[in-house]
């Protein structure tokens, strides 16, 4: 056997893939999903959290949002999967009984993803002019009022290719679950491939993961950067003449 | 006649400083009810300053400040400026938000007003500042003077007792000053009580009924338009008024 033939055998054997392929889609795809889009959401709602400890007046308060932070975001995301998912296994088990890793997984993603799309929020929120502040309080708005209803709503729309980019990351990372022992129902994409891979010798059902690793985050890339784009353009909006100003005043003139 | 349940509105002897950059150093402002009153002076001179302190965006570091001759230090600040309608400079708008919820806004959120109730409302606030046919637009595509009349409407909508306007034309093309000037003066001549903070001294000679010229953190002088334009006493006034008339 050739060299070429020996590689087009170990990446390209259709016969392999095809094999993986059913149990990729019906098994490994709704698992990659439920674990990056559970955490995703999770992530969101502690990350929103963590921005506004984050810019609190309260230094305590800013101080805990800055080490969580740092603690989270300099981490492996293999590291804290492990530790939490085969660490708190056990002690999940006695205390609930629930064997499913799931629950870990989800929380592991999430205590990184929460670290992440934190500072995306933070640095969104930050860079909301301050007079949308001033002007929400002026009209008599409380600050987590005028925060929650003015401030908060035009940062994250600000940073949604950002938080595009973080699900992406997810996709990537809730691969790392496979290290957790699971059933064979509760394998993600990766783990579906690799133990195909181990059994047949052949890399073919890695190369069918990556395809549809790909096939879910090419889309999401574009989406990112069409977004990205609208916002660019989004700014330099068409200004009309002030057409009404003629007809308002009839009260006098400075 | 007065239109609007306007207040008076009195600062006392206001002290603010940032750090070690003493702002206000000891401010006295009465404006009666249903007056208006400018503010004029060279920048920096802690007028934008006044203003948040008197709607306590800032706390002063000393003084006192009273609507209609109480005092609202211990009041909660969130309730006096509901009292009190301010209009800014570059307009904060809301740009995430259409026009008549900008206007809304508040209504709903504050006044606990029912949805299409605070929306009838704001209507009829855009429509006294001639912009009801730009309800559903955004903010950004409103030109800078049709996003200062929104800008208005939105702090009328409050029905506030006093209003503070804080440069209102400065960020605006001189095309499109008559127009913000012309309503202001509409609420001047309508009996709203009004704080105005003006580089445009034909608003402060012709509409105010009292001036106040700030320089350095303090009032030099105060008066009426004539006094303060056709007689001013001060090398400091003097010197301004050459410089910007
Ligand atoms: N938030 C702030 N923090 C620190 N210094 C400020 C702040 N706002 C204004 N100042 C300072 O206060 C002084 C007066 O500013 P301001 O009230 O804006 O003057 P004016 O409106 O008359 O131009 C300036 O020296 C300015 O740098
Ligand atoms: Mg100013």
């Amino acid at each position: 056997m050739d060299v070429l033939q020996q590689f087009l055998k170990t990446f390209f054997d259709w016969q392999a893939m095809g094999q993986v392929v059913p149990q990729m889609l019906t098994v490994g795809l709704p698992n990659t999903l439920i674990l990056a889009a559970s955490s995703a959401v999770l992530g969101c709602f502690f990350g929103l959290i963590l921005s506004v400890m984050g810019i609190a007046r309260n230094s305590a308060l800013r101080w805990i949002s800055r080490i969580y932070t740092d603690i989270f975001r300099g981490l492996p995301a293999i590291l804290v999967i492990v530790i939490i998912g085969i660490g708190l296994g056990p002690i999940l088990r006695q205390a609930t009984g629930i064997t499913n890793p799931f629950p870990l997984a989800i929380f592991a993603l999430t205590l990184m993803a929460a670290a992440y799309i934190g500072e995306i929020f933070r640095s969104g929120i930050q860079s909301v002019d301050r007079g949308q502040l001033e002007a929400a309080r002026a009209l008599g708005f409380s600050y987590g009022s005028a925060m929650l209803l003015v401030v908060i709503p035009q940062g994250i729309r600000r940073v949604l290719p950002a938080l595009v980019n973080q699900l992406i990351a997810l996709i990537k990372d809730s691969s790392l679950v496979y290290l957790l022992g699971v059933t064979a129902t509760q394998r993600e994409i990766y783990r579906v491939a690799n133990d195909s891979a181990a059994n047949s010798g052949n890399m073919s059902p890695l190369i069918a993961a990556g395809v549809l690793y790909l096939i879910l985050t090419i889309p999401l890339t574009h989406l990112v950067n069409y977004m990205d784009k609208r916002m660019r353009e989004g700014k330099a909006q068409k200004i009309e003449p002030d057409e009404a100003a003629a007809l308002v005043g009839k009260g006098g003139q400075a | 006649m007065s239109e609007f349940k306007s207040g008076s509105l009195t600062a006392t002897n206001i002290h603010l400083a940032f750090g070690s950059n003493k702002v206000l150093r000891g401010i006295d402002l009465h404006v009666p009810q249903g007056t208006t009153a400018s503010v004029i002076g060279p920048s920096g001179s802690g007028k934008s300053t006044l203003l948040r302190v008197m709607n306590r965006l800032i706390e002063p570091d000393q003084g006192d400040i009273l609507l209609d001759e109480r005092s609202v230090l211990k009041d909660n600040p969130d309730e006096l400026r509901r009292r009190i309608g301010m209009v800014f400079q570059q307009f904060n708008l809301f740009p995430h938000k259409t026009v008549v919820d900008n206007v809304s806004l508040s209504l709903r959120k504050i006044r606990k007003m029912p949805k299409d109730q605070a929306h009838a409302k704001a209507m009829d606030q855009l429509e006294l500042v001639g912009l009801a046919h730009k309800a559903d637009a955004r903010p950004g595509n409103l030109s800078g003077g049709q996003q200062q009349r929104v800008a208005i409407a939105r702090a009328l909508a409050m029905e506030p007792e006093v209003m503070f306007f804080d440069e209102a034309t400065s960020a605006l093309d001189p095309e499109l000053v008559k127009g913000v000037l012309a309503l202001m003066t509409d609420l001047s001549k309508g009996g709203m009580t009004m704080v105005v903070v003006t580089h445009e001294m034909g608003f402060s000679r012709n509409v105010s009924d009292t001036v106040t010229f700030m320089d350095g953190g303090v009032v030099v002088e105060t008066g009426s338009p004539d006094e303060l334009f056709t007689a001013p006493k001060t090398d400091r006034l003097k010197g301004f008024l050459s410089d910007v008339l």
